[in-house]
């Protein structure tokens, strides 16, 4: 993916060369042919079209921002609720991700969504311990948090 | 003009409001754990909106694109889980006690299950 960049950039260099012009928007339409020339010859890199990783990283940004509001106003309910009607508990969350950066933003974002905290990582990296605000059903949240994040995250480092 | 005015006032009403509901968290949740999710994680979106709000009211109305407040709601995304995080985790490792309310518990019993093989 870096190499797919640095040659996007050297591309769009090369095209403002040719124009002898130096100004933002001939680097911009040089970028452009750039793309396009990466995209015909996208068979013949090793990893897939960066563009692909590029809307992967941007939904997976959307799916973060709709569950962060979505469980904003469930703790919102929770809290302001006048009996306090809340079943805390830490449940185990085997998640499937083997790299790091990949373990550590899932953990981020469980953590930055209200309603689930990781408390702790098991030490061969498989399971996450998630402290959750209202546990109605472990199971269900598990499958939830695959299903979004860990499907999103698996998605730009394919 | 004055949607814009509105707009950028309901997300900076809104983003208040979430503060506010924050300080009763803290106040009404029963254990550090519970806290600790509403002190790290409804002051993220309230924080954010907050700066939001203010970074369009100057964008549009004052024609004036202040990048620094983006800057501050990346680097409130970058900090916050991280605090929560160590902060649960360096209270469950001294031993803080679960709420009576807590229904479940499968860190205790990973924990359980390590010691034991260690000791065989």
């Amino acid at each position: 993916m870096a190499f797919q960049i640095l040659l996007n950039f050297i591309l769009a260099f090369v095209w403002m060369f040719l124009k002898t012009s130096y100004s933002p928007a001939s680097f911009f339409v040089g970028y452009f042919f750039g793309l396009l020339i990466i995209y015909i010859f996208r068979r013949f890199f090793t990893s897939r079209f960066y563009l692909l990783r590029v809307v992967a990283l941007v939904n997976l940004f959307f799916i973060f921002i709709r569950e962060l509001i979505l469980s904003n106003i469930e703790v919102l309910k929770a809290v302001l609720s006048p009996k306090l009607n809340i079943k805390p508990g830490i449940f185990a969350f085997p998640t499937e991700l083997k790299q790091d950066w990949e373990i550590t933003v899932l953990a981020n974002l469980i953590t930055l969504t209200p309603g689930t905290l990781v408390v702790d990582i098991s030490d061969d990296n498989k399971i996450l311990y998630v402290h959750a605000m209202d546990i109605r059903d472990a199971d269900e949240s598990i499958l939830s948090i695959k299903n979004t994040f860990e499907k999103a995250i698996m998605e730009v480092s394919r | 003009m004055e949607i814009v005015k509105f707009f950028a006032g309901l997300l900076i009403l809104i983003g208040a409001f979430l503060s506010l509901v924050t300080a009763f968290g803290l106040i009404r949740l029963p254990d550090v754990y519970t806290r600790n999710h509403a002190a790290s994680k409804s002051a993220t979106l309230g924080v954010m909106l907050v700066l939001l709000g203010t970074f369009f009211y100057f964008w549009l109305i004052k024609h004036h694109f202040n990048s620094r407040l983006l800057l501050g709601i990346g680097f409130i995304f970058l900090t916050s889980p991280v605090a929560g995080h160590l902060i649960s985790r360096a209270a469950y490792n001294s031993g803080v006690k679960l709420s009576d309310r807590t229904v479940q518990d499968d860190l205790a019993k990973a924990r359980i299950k390590q010691k034991t093989e260690e000791s065989r």
